[in-house]
């Protein structure tokens, strides 16, 4: 196919209502290939509704989302859009619990998803190898046969950061990692995440500018469903709206 | 491979459950055939037969578990697939009866002279062959697990409304079957079975031998749901349990896994049922009663979802309660028994009698590896 455009998400018009409330109203930004965005904004500015819509939870009234340049997201479901390569973590950390750490890697790997070939599946040395690099990345080797149930909050929301680089994704959309973290671990979790950016294009809900000045990325501000201010943090936290609306006086 | 796949199946409490029901399959026959009755050891042939019914109800208490335990799917039309194997080997048994039936016609079944119909109905064509019926036995109640499950799972139909649903599928099918145009007998079902592969239904060697193969069926059936649920197909399954749409985002197509697990389960149901029938000697509308697909919920439960040997437990376990209670004067109650042993199990023992056993043991491993782990790291200080 043809690409449509160069960037890896393109969100174009993009209007969602529940119920005669607009929840993104006519929303279009840009993802570049590479690039890590920060989103901001108030509570209700469309952030998790946008997530949900580039995942293929919810789908728009209007517009399109276009997925490295051909791919129109707003036409596949949720297992589709996760193949093409996009992940997603939650706002609250999402974990199988009954799950040990290891096998929640091992169901994250990128692999054959289909039920046929996961009744015949078997570990492979380089799957083995994955999960213990998996585990080193994330800092949870010494608990990999711990039910993830026993984990602490923090390291739940590094499990998850994990599963999503089992998945190998092109995109990763983290929706408020550091949401309930130490201030070590919201550092450590800044760190992890320009590491994953390294490789990996990276969009990140949060509302904790502390954390998002630490990425020093470049950051979308929404409001009422629509893009607001973009540019730098300084820039955007110069916005006389975005001062209004969101940050205080 | 298979050598591989059952050493992953095959755990301690597994090994135990095979054993268990092995001896079983062996014992109880030689009790009651090599024993004179007048022996202390003697084993009953009524005996033989009702527990050759619990063995029954233990492979659809299995097929319970394996979609409610590991996959949430809570299913209270599962007498329903029960039934429909059922009354697949009851039509094999019908028309095995040929003229020994009261208006000794060749063909067609006593209900349907009864009837007057002249004709053999077109579904009733080629059930006077054992192979034939015993595929219908699996086939009919996984097509229509299929077709259910299809539409209620792409519809993303989940939690209770599922569960109305197949409860509404199995009084639906109630009361087709309740009808005499329905072809399968009405209110009275089908009966009077003389014989099956030859052998007479009544005599002792076929009802001991009946009793063994149902065994034999638990124990395959066991196996399989082992080699499943230890897959990394039965850890997709753990794992849609607990968070569904996690597992969609990572790229699992939750349908087909429910689907699949579920028609399965639906499959062993049937053969639960078709060994059932020439036990029991009758098949009829009422085993697709709602009531009886709950009471089958409520074994699972008793013994502990998601164990597998506690569902075969459960289910023996509450039916010879069962037994036990409706032949005396207690009889009356007994409902409200098995209802009051559902609120208390789960209250008070919610993980089941075998998952709390699980538990437990879990538990006390815990403790001793924190226990061991501590000795590791904090050395005795140095001199």
């Amino acid at each position: 196919m043809e690409p449509l455009t160069t960037s890896l998400l393109y969100l174009n018009g993009v209007t969602v209502s529940f119920d005669g409330f607009r929840a993104l109203n006519n929303l279009s930004f840009a993802i570049e290939s590479g690039e890590m965005r920060a989103i901001i904004g108030p509570n209700g500015a469309g952030k998790t509704t946008m997530m949900d819509v580039v995942t293929g939870k919810t789908r728009p009234d209007l517009g399109d989302v276009l997925f490295d340049g051909s791919y129109n997201l707003t036409k596949l479901d949720e297992a589709e859009i996760a193949e093409l390569g996009i992940g997603r973590k939650f706002q609250k950390p999402t974990v199988f619990e009954s799950h040990t750490v290891n096998d929640n890697l091992e169901l994250a790997l990128k692999s054959d998803r289909r039920a046929r070939a996961a009744l015949w599946w078997q570990e492979t040395p380089p799957e083995r190898r994955r999960i213990d690099e998996l585990l080193q990345i994330i800092r949870l080797t010494a608990v990999r046969d711990r039910l993830a149930a026993s984990l602490s909050h923090g390291q739940r929301q590094w499990l998850e950061i994990g599963m999503l680089l089992a998945q190998e994704p092109k995109l990763l959309l983290v929706d408020e990692p550091v949401a309930g973290m130490t201030d070590v671990e919201t550092q450590q979790t800044a760190e992890l995440l320009k590491e994953i950016n390294r490789e990996r294009t990276v969009v990140v809900v949060e509302h904790d500018m502390a954390f998002v000045r630490e990425l020093g990325v470049k950051v979308t501000c929404l409001h009422e469903g629509s893009v607001l201010a973009e540019g730098t943090i300084d820039q955007v936290s110069a916005n006389e709206r975005v001062v209004e609306v969101y940050l205080g006086r | 491979m298979m050598a591989h796949i059952l050493i992953r199946s095959i755990d301690r409490g597994a090994t135990i459950f095979l054993i268990i029901v092995a001896a079983i399959a062996i014992g109880v026959p030689i009790l009651n055939l090599a024993l004179p009755p007048s022996s202390d050891f003697h084993i009953p042939l009524y005996l033989v037969a009702l527990f050759g019914k619990y063995t029954c109800y233990a492979l659809l208490a299995l097929s319970i578990d394996l979609i409610w335990g590991f996959c949430g799917i809570l299913s209270l039309g599962h007498g329903a697939f029960f039934a429909l194997g059922g009354y697949a080997m009851g039509m094999y048994l019908m028309r095995q009866i040929g003229t020994r039936g009261v208006y000794a016609d060749p063909i067609l079944p006593d209900f349907m002279v009864f009837l007057n119909w002249k004709e053999l109905p077109v579904y009733w064509y080629g059930f006077q062959f054992f192979p034939y019926a015993l595929l219908m036995v699996v086939l009919v109640p996984g097509v229509l697990a299929f077709v259910f499950g299809w539409f209620a799972f792409r519809s993303r139909v989940t939690g209770v409304y599922l569960s109305i649903i197949t409860q509404a599928l199995t009084f639906a099918l109630m009361l087709g079957f309740f009808r005499n145009n329905f072809g399968f007998g009405g209110n009275n079902g089908l009966t009077d079975f003389k014989d099956l592969l030859g052998f007479n239904v009544q005599s002792e060697a076929t009802r001991n031998a009946l009793f063994s193969i149902s065994c034999v069926a638990l124990i395959i059936a066991f196996l399989l749901c082992r080699a499943i649920v230890t897959s990394k197909f039965g850890k997709v399954l753990i794992a849609i349990r607990d968070a569904e749409a996690r597992t969609r985002f990572l790229g699992y197509r939750v349908e087909s896994y429910k689907l699949l697990v579920f028609t399965l389960s639906a499959c062993m149901a049937g053969v639960a049922g078709a060994l059932y029938v020439p036990q029991v000697g009758i098949i009829n509308p009422s085993e697709f009663a709602p009531g009886n697909s709950i009471e089958a919920v409520i074994w699972v439960a008793v013994g502990g979802r998601g164990t597998l040997t506690g569902a075969a437990l459960g289910a023996v376990l509450v039916n010879y309660a069962k037994t036990y209670f409706t032949s005396g004067f207690l009889a009356p109650y007994w409902l409200f028994m098995l209802g009051a042993l559902f609120i208390g199990v789960t209250l008070l023992l919610p993980r089941g009698i075998v998952g709390t056993l699980y538990h437990w043991t879990a538990l006390r491993r815990d403790r001793a590896s924190a226990a061991a782990e501590e000795g590791v790291t904090d050395p005795l200080p140095a001199e």
